[in-house]
Formats: C-alpha cells, structure tokens, sequence
C-alpha cells in the first residue's frame, strides 16, 4: 500500500469480503468468557502452575473425604448391625417418696431403685400407627426382646431373643441378606441364629434347640437359617424368632416390649427420637443416645476432616487471588484500552471474576482425578489380614459435584478483590502504566 | 502525498467536540494542587482534522483524554456528539466513549491475547457481548482497508509496528465512531509508517467524515492538517488553518 493511496475505508459491512471463519467465532462464548480464556491461555505458565496447586489441594480434598467417609461409614454400619437407629420402649419405673415436696418436711430415707420388670408398652399399636407419621421415620417393626437360655445336649447358651414380625422388621435389619445357610423364614416354630452361636451348640440348619425364655416358658424351635451380622458377639448371642413364639416364650401375651425405627438420616435420629418421646408415652433411644462415644469419636473425626478442608481451601484461595493480583498488574494496559473502547467496569470485573472460576474449576477437575486415582491405588493395596478391602471407599458423585462446585465458588470469591481491583482502575493511568 | 482537503458530505458542521472553559485540577484540596488546563475552549465539528501540537507537559494529553471521556473536568462542560456529559455515571459515559470515540496511541496497546482480526474485532464484541460474523466481516475489511489482509489470522505480537499501529487504527474505526483521538500515533513509527498511517486517518475522515483529533510533535504532519491547535502550559494560544476548506 502506498502511503498516498491509503484503501478506501469500508463505510458498510455490506460489500465487504466474507470474512472466513475464524477462533472467535468458532467459541460462542460470551466477550467475558473469550477474554478471559485468552487471558489465562495468553499466560499459560502461571496458569497451569495455579491449576495444579488447586489440583493438589482438591485432590487431597477428596482423598481425605471418601477416606474419612468410609472409615465412619464402616464404623456405624458395624455398630447398627444389630441396632435399630431408635428404640422405643415402656418408660423405666421409678420410685417415688409420696411425701416429696411437703414445705418444711426434711426426711433421711433412702430412695431404692425399683427392679425393672420386662413390660409391654401401652398401647402400642397406636403408638406404631402414630411413629411413622413421624417425618423422616422410613420403618417401624414392634418386637418383643428379652433374654432366653437355649439347649443342646450339654449346651447351653444365654442369648438374646428377639420376636417379630418379618415383613415390617426386614425393612430394619434386612437379614435375609445376611443369612449364610438357610432361609430368613420365621413362623412359629422357626429360629435364626447367628454363626458363632450355631458353631458353640454345634448346629445346623434344620436342627432344632430347646429355648426357656425370661417368662419360664419352654419351647422347642427348629433352626430355619444361620446368619452372621459381621460382629462376632452379635452372632453369638443374637436370635431371631416370630413375634408370636416370643411373646408366648417372654409371657407376654399380645404385648411388645420394643418398637424398634428407622430413620432416613442418621444423624438426625436423636431429634426424631426426642420428638417422638415428646409426643407418645414412651421412653425413646437413639443409636447416637446408646453409642455417645463413638459418636463422639465420629463427630470429632468430621470436625477434624473439616477443619483440613478449610484450610486447604484457604490455601487455594490465595493462591488463585495471588496470580490473579499478579495478572491485574500485567493486563493493567490492556485492561485501560479496554476500558478505552467502551468495555464496562462491570465487564472488566467479570472477566477477572471468570478467570478466578476457570482456574478453581479446572484445578478441581484435575484435583478430583487425581483423588480418584489416589482412592483407587489405596484401595487396591491397602488390605485386611485376609485379603479383602480394609472397608469401602465412599466414591460419590456428589462429593466431586461439591467438591468442583466448591471449588469454582473459591475460586470466585478469590478473584473478587482483583476483579474489583481491574474494575476500579484508572484508564488514562493504566494506559499509561 | 496529497492530503484530501477536509470534507464531510452530510451533517456538515455537526459539532462532535464542544469544549467550554474546562479546567483540570491535579491533587484538588492539597498544598500541591496543580491546575494543568486553564479554561479551555474548542469546538470540532463532523469532518474537521485539527492537529494539536504543543510542547511536553503542556497539557494536550490531558485535554485528549477529557475530550475522550477518560478523564473528567475539575470545571467547565464537556459535549460529545451534543451529549453534555456533566452529570453521566461512569456507565453511561463509558457508553458514549465506545459508541462515538475511537483512539489510536503513541504505542498500539493491543491484545496480545488476541488476533489483528479479533482485536479489530474486539470493541464491537464488547458492545454486542457475543461475536456475531457481521463483526468479523466488519473487521476484516478495515484489515484489508489498512493493507493487513494476509495478517488478519496472525497473533499481533508477530506483527511489525507500523502494522500494529495500522491494526490499532482499523480497531479504533470498528464502531464507526464520530470522533478518532490520535495521541502521537506515529510518534514511534518510520516515516514510511508514519505517511502510510497519517494517509489512513485522513482517508477515514474524507471517506466517513469522522473528526480526526491529531496530537504531533511533527510540525510537518501538523501542516497536512486542516486546522492546528496549539496547547502551551494548559492554554490554546494559537489556532492556525493548515488548508482550506473545500
């Protein structure tokens, strides 16, 4: 082009060339969106360094969650082998002076603890009708429990009995899945017991005990199925009947000793049990109730996990608001010419705002690669004495769905100061540099 | 090279820039409080190509980049296009900034990010908010009209810089603005450059009619102008007409 000659501008876009198809248009994406991709693309070095410490941070993240997860699920799903998530009896007697509460009347008697007596709850159909309008309860089964003594030949064993009713109580303990010989069948003359139990008699299916409930009622019952619990005291003293030969063994004619529920959150069960308790004349226990410690120990295990993911999203947190700074500096130039040619401070401060998301998006993407790779060459090497996997590792969906949305809104709230920062600046300053 | 005399088909005698008693102020309310523009007049009108020349510190960047709506006024008013702009958030000036100012500089400050074709593209996508192929049309035949067709796909860092400068001005016509603000757009080229983009600027105020703002330390480029202004310590003091009107 001769500098006298300059081509005639294009006063329109009609008659122009076709332009061919080019990157930008290939995206479309929003301006935002196309600016803030280059940008990262444009400075690909600190990019992919940002991207993988968050990769790193997520990465431990998710590792540390589906571990702790599974320890504690593994946990609780042992300690609930046997155990109803709450327990529903008759309210304890108590003994109480009559004369209690009389002004001026100081008394040196002692106050003896009365002897428990097995006792049915009152009325306890409308008490099973009533629990499971209860939100959040998914199962209820009325059972009679109570201590029983079996004999065979020269054995004899102390157990626990439970009676009930199999198609409410499976919805609860789904034993059949946990039966190794025979079947979970259990009429009236039917017995389940557990493995260890059925090695100490040394019985088999088929083979027949001879049970003396608390009631002083005997009667011969044949064994249906041997199940084992996973917990080798349960297997040893559980045992499994209808409810009708358990009420008859424990004398308890009509009556249930026992409403056993289950929840469909268990760490909420303490709060459904308080709840029922406040609205039906019974005394109501929760497996956190029964097993304070271990939930303790699970609670602190929680607040330690989390505490962990605090901190290591802190770090990533600083780490993404620190090259974002860093880039604010360096696109100072073209942020002011950007500026110049009618870009919006608000355009300008999403275009950062993305980046921050981009960066924390893609370092979880990464990161959750990473911890799943992580989990599964633990789980891999990492077994029991007998060779089996030490538990099962929690891999859920919606720990990555979280662990990335997380992420992403770190990410953003990162970039926020930066973003602000490119928005607030100057552009006759920036320009300038 | 012949300079086409200045020429604006329609809207004749439109103002674009009307300028009355602005002063700016530096450091408001300090001991150090320096007033760099003491009560400026000017007014430009669709098709005027006025240089403005002055010595450094003078204050013509200032009055650029009032007039660009980049900075503000410490007193006096300011129109664009006949839109005062006392009063207007950052929004809406931003608004008229992008929709009838166009600004070429002494360095190109272009996306590095980014393609010649794109960067042309650029100011109309973020008015838009989403490329359109009318855009890149648009952008490609200001590429072809500033010499750039077979550069359009090339990354702006691999370009020379008259290119650039030829890329900064094809980007800064993109919006078809009223007014195109050049700071010293040649101060860093050759003269070969600085010919071919002086030849671009006047060919888009003939052809369009948009008024050319042109700072120049170049007493000969100043002269190809139609009017000069000249800016010493924060006064226009002397206003000269290079060429006649047509």
């Amino acid at each position: 082009m001769s500098p006298a000659t300059a081509p005639a501008i294009p006063s329109a876009s009609h008659g122009a060339p076709a332009a061919q198809p080019i990157e930008l248009l290939r995206q479309w994406l929003p301006f935002e969106w196309i600016v803030a991709i280059r940008f990262l693309r444009e400075g690909r070095v600190q990019s992919t360094f940002i991207i993988g410490g968050v990769a790193i941070g997520v990465a431990v993240i998710v590792f540390m969650s589906a571990l702790m997860t599974g320890v504690q699920a593994n946990m609780i799903r042992r300690t609930l082998t046997g155990q109803a998530h709450i327990q529903l009896s008759q309210p304890k007697e108590t003994t109480r002076p009559l004369r209690e509460g009389v002004p001026g009347l100081r008394e040196g008697a002692i106050v003896q603890a009365p002897f428990q007596r097995l006792k049915g709850i009152d009325q306890w159909q409308g008490i099973v009708q009533q629990v499971r309008t209860v939100p959040g309860v998914v199962a209820v089964s009325p059972t009679v429990t109570g201590s029983a003594v079996v004999v065979r030949g020269d054995a004899t064993r102390v157990v626990l009995l439970t009676g009930m009713d199999p198609e409410l109580h499976y919805d609860i303990l789904p034993l059949p899945e946990k039966i190794v010989r025979g079947t979970a069948r259990a009429t009236g003359t039917d017995i389940l017991i557990g493995t260890d139990l059925a090695s100490d008699l040394g019985v088999d299916v088929g083979d027949k005990l001879r049970v003396t409930g608390a009631g002083g009622v005997t009667t011969t019952l044949t064994i249906a199925g041997i199940f084992d619990l996973g917990n080798k005291g349960a297997n040893a003293r559980s045992t499994f009947m209808a409810l009708r030969t358990a009420q008859a063994l424990m004398n308890l004619p009509g009556g249930v000793t026992n409403i056993d529920v289950t929840v469909d959150d268990l760490y909420a069960a303490e709060t459904i049990a308080q709840r029922i308790a406040g609205t039906a004349s019974v005394q109501a226990e929760s497996w956190i109730g029964t097993n304070a410690q271990l939930f303790s120990a699970v609670s602190a295990q929680s607040m330690s996990n989390n505490s962990i993911r605090f901190f290591v999203g802190l770090s990533v947190a600083f780490g993404i608001a620190s090259v974002l700074v860093v880039s604010v500096v360096q696109k100072s130039r073209e942020i002011g010419i950007l500026r110049a040619m009618g870009i919006t401070r608000g355009q300008v401060m999403r275009i950062f705002l993305l980046q921050g998301g981009l960066l924390g998006f893609g370092g979880a993407l990464v990161g959750s690669v990473i911890g799943s790779v992580a989990l599964t060459v633990w789980q891999k090497t990492m077994r029991s004495a007998d060779g089996t996997p030490m538990f099962e590792l929690m891999f859920s969906g919606a720990l990555f769905g979280w662990t990335l949305a997380l992420a992403t809104m770190t990410g953003l709230l990162a970039a926020f100061a930066p973003a602000r920062r490119a928005a607030r600046l100057d552009p006759v300053e920036a320009i300038n540099g | 090279m012949a300079d086409a005399p200045s020429s604006a088909p329609t809207s004749a005698g439109r103002p674009v820039v009307q300028l009355a008693n602005v002063r700016k102020s530096y450091a408001v309310g300090l001991p150090n409080e320096t007033e760099v523009l003491h009560g400026i007049d000017l007014d430009l009108v669709r098709g005027d190509f006025c240089a403005v020349m002055g010595p450094s510190g003078s204050g013509k960047s200032t009055l650029l980049n009032i007039i660009g709506l980049l900075d503000q006024p410490t007193s006096g008013t300011v129109a664009i296009s006949g839109v005062p702009t006392a009063g207007l958030d950052d929004s809406a000036l931003t608004r008229l900034r992008g929709h009838n100012i166009g600004f070429v500089f002494q360095y190109h400050h272009l996306l590095t990010a980014f393609t010649a074709l794109e960067n042309v593209m650029m100011p109309m996508l973020g008015d838009a908010g989403f490329p359109t192929a009318e855009m890149a049309t648009r952008a490609s035949a200001l590429l072809d009209s500033v010499g750039l067709t077979r550069w359009r796909d090339q990354p702006v860092g691999q370009l020379s810089g008259g290119q650039e400068q030829r890329v900064a001005v094809a980007r800064a016509l993109a919006m078809r603005p009223a007014l195109l603000l050049a700071d010293e757009p040649t101060g860093n080229l050759d003269t070969k450059s600085a010919d071919v983009v002086f030849a671009l600027l006047r060919e888009v105020n003939v052809a369009e009619g948009t008024t050319v703002l042109f700072v120049t330390h170049n007493p000969l480029m100043a002269e190809r102008c139609d009017r000069t202004i000249d800016v010493i310590d924060g006064l226009v003091v002397a206003r000269g007409r290079s060429a006649p009107p047509a």
